[in-house]
């Protein structure tokens, strides 16, 4: 392997509303390895979603690119995957015909209808939604359709796995349940990820590696950090191991101490 | 309980301290009571839903029972419009040749104009919508116009319309179209417009074409605009129909009311006023019901 899986190389963003143009993001260098779990976290407004989007082809970065493989990225394409925040589950299809949409489209030429078929009920497997598989959208609760939302993305078959924020909206109990069921595949399939988390204790629970961002505008990336605990990873064991401590401070003294929000440090 | 309720009926005075007839009762009572109070639930509800409108109908007739009841009132009183009309009221299946036919016939006519109508209003209105809905340039050049033409009135198009097209039926058709179109296309370009960002992301993600966009992302999401647009549609259509058949003749529930009026008729009048009304209101319902079930319960009923 002498080219990275994935590259970011000198990432710039601006955005211009009428004569005002923004500098959201600058200088952005990061490479992940192949099946390499890294998060990123910042306050809000730092263009974490930005830089996710940008990685996603919905954005196109005003400077630098993005390398997947060696080549460019700059469409849309289900190679990225995306984990929408709020599930983006389509309300008039049933969880099924979410998956399904997805599917048909992406291996509508590579596997037959029964290979389809099947692949979308091996995926609602995965995430234990296969029950549910007639339910509509608003018929199921809001950890269920972030479940269908992680199924939905992972029958593309990505080769890299965006999520964003995907548990920001989750009560804490159904979270935890979540990070685990990410965890296990995450273990089981050996994807790809990066994930866009508010919540330090997740940063450390899943990744390999924590992205740190500085406050925007022009926010850029301000620390990378290795979490070395060995998987699986249990949350109940891990409340007490040192290294997790010294991650989580490690993180928290980078977003509380050093890169406080200005506003809010105002205030 | 139920354990001592039988040792009750079993040996009624050596189990519980109260006489064998009392034990009885008490054995039977818990059945009883949660039919009854069912009962009365549903009986509650059902008042409270219907009582409301039944008092304001039996007010509202009583006070024009009393205002026309005096010798020399312009307009006849309930009890007389019933006598009046006693024949139109309980036989809307008579036919008697040319236009004199029962209320059923007449709208029947009525509402068949209504649904060619405004089925062309649908399609064309739908489609314009889509339309407008994604490109602003055709909404810049297109809504302008649409926001004044839709002030018209039904009946300021009929004369341009027997113009157009010469003879009564396709003029009547044509006014209904024009009068329901307009909601019609504005609901349905606002409803596309309106299509969450989240779903345009998920249709790049995945990739779908222009075509599979525009059939498995915007019309299924813009449903509920859809519906909203036809509702308001088919009240117009109705409002018009009545109108157009007026100045067109022959039959129909609209030209009956004017010939009722030529003939003094006014009791028949406010029989066919009070089925238009009726028809109207379920024409909006069966939309409505469409919608929900088109849907899939998302569009509000």
């Amino acid at each position: 392997m002498t080219q990275p899986y994935l590259k970011f190389e000198q990432i710039g963003m601006r955005f211009r509303r009428r004569q005002v143009s923004t500098e959201v993001l600058r200088d952005i260098d990061l490479t992940i390895a192949k099946g390499e779990f890294v998060s990123l976290i910042g306050h809000s407004g730092c263009g974490k979603s930005t830089l996710l989007n940008i990685l996603g082809g919905l954005l196109q970065s005003t400077t630098g690119e993005v390398f997947l493989e060696g080549k460019v990225v700059d469409t849309p394409g289900p190679d990225r995957a995306i984990v929408f925040q709020n599930h983006s589950l389509l309300p008039w299809l049933t969880v099924y015909g979410n998956v399904a949409i997805a599917v048909d489209k992406v291996f509508g030429s590579t596997k037959s209808r029964t290979e389809r078929h099947g692949w979308v009920m091996h995926n609602l497997e995965l995430v234990q939604m296969a029950q549910a598989k007639d339910k509509r959208p608003h018929e199921i609760s809001g950890g269920m359709k972030q479940r269908v939302g992680i199924a939905r993305a992972l029958a593309m078959q990505p080769k890299v796995l965006l999520m964003d924020e995907p548990f920001g909206a989750l009560d804490a109990l159904t979270r935890a349940h979540l990070q685990d069921s990410v965890m296990e595949i995450h273990a089981r399939l050996g994807n790809t990820v990066m994930m866009i988390t508010h919540d330090v204790d997740e940063a450390v629970l899943l990744s390999d590696r924590v992205v740190m961002m500085t406050n925007g505008p022009s926010a850029t990336i301000g620390e990378v950090l290795a979490i070395d605990l060995p998987r699986p990873r249990r949350r109940l064991e891990l409340a007490t191991d040192a290294e997790y401590a010294r991650c989580r401070a490690a993180i928290l003294g980078f977003l509380y101490a050093r890169h406080r929000v200005p506003a809010r440090a105002a205030a | 309980m139920p354990a001592v309720s039988k040792t009750a009926t079993l040996s009624p005075a050596a189990a519980v301290p109260v006489p064998g007839a009392s034990a009885e009762i008490v054995a039977f009572r818990p059945p009883v009571r949660p039919a009854l109070e069912r009962a009365g639930e549903i009986v509650r509800h059902l008042a409270g839903v219907i009582l409301p409108p039944l008092i304001v109908i039996a007010l509202s007739l009583f006070v024009w029972q009393l205002l026309c009841s005096e010798p020399g009132a312009r307009l006849p009183p309930p009890t007389k419009v019933v006598a009046d009309a006693w024949d139109f009221i309980v036989d809307p299946f008579y036919d008697n040749g040319g236009i004199d036919k029962g209320a059923f016939w007449q709208i029947s006519k009525s509402l068949g104009r209504v649904a060619i109508g405004f089925s062309f209003a649908a399609v064309v209105g739908i489609a314009l919508g889509v339309l407008i809905g994604q490109s602003t340039w055709a909404m810049r050049g297109l809504d302008p116009i649409f926001q004044v033409l839709r002030t018209v009135p039904p009946l300021a198009w009929l004369p341009l319309s027997l113009a157009g097209f010469r003879h009564a039926d396709p003029s009547a058709l044509f006014v209904i179209f024009i009068t329901s179109i307009w909601p019609i296309i504005i609901n349905t370009s606002v409803g596309v417009r309106n299509i969450p960002q989240d779903y345009r992301n998920v249709a790049a993600v995945i990739r779908l074409s222009w075509w599979e966009v525009f059939w498995k992302i915007t019309l299924p999401a813009s449903v509920p605009y859809i519906f909203t647009g036809l509702r308001i549609g088919v009240g117009l259509s109705w409002l018009a129909i009545v109108a157009a058949e007026m100045l067109i003749g022959g039959v129909g529930i609209g030209f009956f009311i004017w010939d009722a009026w030529n003939s003094s008729r006014i009791s028949d009048i406010i029989v066919a006023l009070v089925y238009i009304g009726i028809v109207g209101f379920l024409l909006d319902k069966l939309i409505a019901l469409i919608g929900h079930f088109v849907s899939h319960g998302v569009a509000a009923q």
